[in-house]
């Protein structure tokens, strides 16, 4: 085949994997932009300071915010982060430095990723079963159980991958100094994947922040005001989900603002997430 | 329980240069040796990758190993502080004498093994942090010292392996954002603060440019002073430039041991010589 068909042949060939590769680029944008549109357009005019300062209304009455899902959803959430991170961070620590190569590891990895992947649902009714029955009545605390349950396995699979990327050279360098392995890893390995195992973190917040079916089932909702983690929370999407469900024009632009608010907090975590590992990225 | 072991290796070795012909003539001209390997095998699972090592290494001494890739050279090296350890499937059996001690001793303390035998690898591995902390992290470990005391030490290392000028105000920069040459130094810098008996150097300037591999070179001649020495190179005239003696490995043994001139100039195997004169193939 003479040169200039080769060529043509693959300039042709490139053509049409990249048409293709932007096509699928396309759709994919097309649905995200689409729906933050929706959300900013149809919430962003119930946006303002009542929102933050009042509590949600009875129905069918004007006014009112969803102070007390906002807050609700902090606490529930925090509560899920100071539970699930560190569990998982030192779960992956033990997988990436010390059980790296033990079959109990692989076990433990394949059993994460499906616990990854497992409907939040089943998390939610788990927990149900658990925690809210025995107890018996909902609780913002079995909310936060539920989420740290599916935080954690988020935050062990990313801290894990980060941990790995460091590579063993500098484990070695540390080692032939004679520094025992725990310094290595406290002193080095996460020092050099810091920015990574933030970033895990917060994807993790993010995911979590979202989740509604867990905590239909665990914190429930609350119509008043309650920083009581012992009793029924309001949170932000079980808020929204009843009040997007309802006939009631005002709960509907309360859901909308909530649906932005969160997506909104969500994009900010992604924002930090991704300057921080931009400014802590190793060997830059 | 490793005492049984350590003996029975020993009665073996006593008889180790009649066996092993090709080793036998580093017994008579290293008087005085630092380390002293014998009968080392070595396992990366169920693959040897080393055969039955018998060698003498000189103390304050330059000791090259040259050889093909995957000679085994690299990893004779590593079972010298046995950094080896840190894989699970790698393995050496035999003995290695260090002051007396056999190091391949399961009861031997890697720490502070590891502070008596420092190494610098292949590719430059400062630590995500200063230039300071990367020499003062390895200081810590054995040394409780003041600021001032580690200040001094710090700067003592850097002058040392000839990086101070280059770095003594930068030392709150990162270890990273030196260049490659200047990052190897800094990783030997860290190892010399330690103040170790002897340096391990892994191929320690192929990854360089023709410059910084100068500074290099002599910087290890004028460590020879203070250290014992053992280099592993692929670069022939590297180890003739440097070292004192040379040991030629293939395929996982000890072809040939010699001072450096005479195994260079007058190698008693024809291997070395189809080695060293490019023939080899």
């Amino acid at each position: 085949m003479p040169a200039s068909a080769i060529y043509l042949r693959r300039r042709l060939v490139n053509a049409f994997n990249l048409g293709i590769s932007v096509l699928a680029t396309v759709f994919g944008l097309f649905w995200l932009v689409w729906i933050m549109w929706t959300l900013v357009s149809r919430g962003v005019q119930w946006i303002n300071l009542a929102l933050f300062t009042q509590i949600t209304p009875p129905p069918a009455t004007p006014g009112g915010g969803i102070a007390n899902a906002i807050v609700g959803s902090l606490l529930i959430t925090l509560v899920g982060v100071v539970v699930g991170t560190p569990i998982g961070i030192l779960a992956a620590t033990w997988l990436a430095e010390f059980g790296r190569y033990s079959r109990i590891a692989t076990v433990i990895r394949f059993v994460n990723d499906i616990l990854l992947s497992a409907p939040s649902i089943v998390i939610g009714v788990f927990v149900y079963a658990v925690v809210v029955a025995r107890f018996g009545h909902f609780s913002g605390w079995s909310g936060g159980v539920a989420l740290a349950i599916i935080m954690l396995p988020v935050v062990l699979r990313t801290t894990e991958d980060m941990l790995t990327l460091v590579p063993d050279q500098i484990r070695e360098a540390a080692a032939a100094l004679g520094a025992p392995q725990w310094r290595v890893v406290i002193t080095i390995v996460y020092r050099a994947s810091l920015g990574g195992i933030l970033t895990g973190v917060m994807l993790g917040i993010a995911r979590i922040s979202g989740e509604t079916a867990p905590l239909l089932f665990t914190a429930l909702n609350n119509q008043f005001w309650n920083a009581n983690m012992g009793q029924a929370m309001a949170n932000l999407p079980v808020m929204i989900y009843q009040f997007a469900m309802s006939p009631y024009e005002n709960w509907q632009h309360l859901a909308w603002a909530g649906a932005l608010l969160i997506t909104l907090a969500i994009l900010v975590l992604n924002l930090i997430a991704r300057l921080v590992i931009r400014s802590n990225t190793f060997g830059t | 329980m490793s005492q049984p072991d350590s003996a029975k290796t020993h009665a073996i070795s006593l008889q180790a240069p009649a066996v092993t012909k090709r080793a036998s003539s580093s017994k008579n001209i290293i008087e005085n040796p630092k380390l002293s390997i014998h009968e080392l095998n070595f396992y990366y699972g169920r693959y040897q990758a080393l055969h039955d090592i018998n060698m003498d290494i000189a103390e304050r001494q330059v000791t090259a190993f040259i050889g093909p890739s995957g000679c085994g050279k690299s990893t004779l090296l590593r079972t010298l502080n046995r950094i080896y350890g840190l894989y699970p499937d790698q393995r050496a059996t035999g003995v290695i004498m260090l002051d007396g001690r056999n190091i391949l001793d399961r009861d031997q303390d890697l720490n502070t093994l590891r502070a008596k035998i420092g190494m610098v690898f292949q590719k430059p591995t400062p630590f995500p942090m200063s230039v300071f902390e990367n020499i003062a992290f390895g200081v810590r470990l054995y040394e409780r010292l003041s600021r001032v005391k580690m200040q001094e030490r710090v700067e003592w290392a850097l002058r040392k392996a000839a990086l101070w000028e280059e770095v003594k105000d930068k030392l709150r920069q990162g270890g990273t954002r030196l260049s490659g040459g200047q990052q190897q130094r800094l990783c030997i810098a860290r190892a010399i603060a330690v103040k170790p008996e002897v340096l391990l150097l892994d191929e320690p300037a192929s990854a360089l440019d023709p410059l910084s591999t100068l500074k290099i070179e002599e910087l290890i001649a004028e460590l020879k002073a203070d250290y014992t020495i053992v280099i592993v190179t692929h670069n022939m005239q590297q180890a003739a430039r440097v070292s004192d003696y040379t040991a030629f490995m293939y395929l996982g043994s000890l072809v040939e041991y010699a001072d450096t001139s005479t195994l260079f100039t007058n190698p008693s195997l024809k291997q070395t010589e189809d080695y060293i004169t490019g023939r080899y193939g």
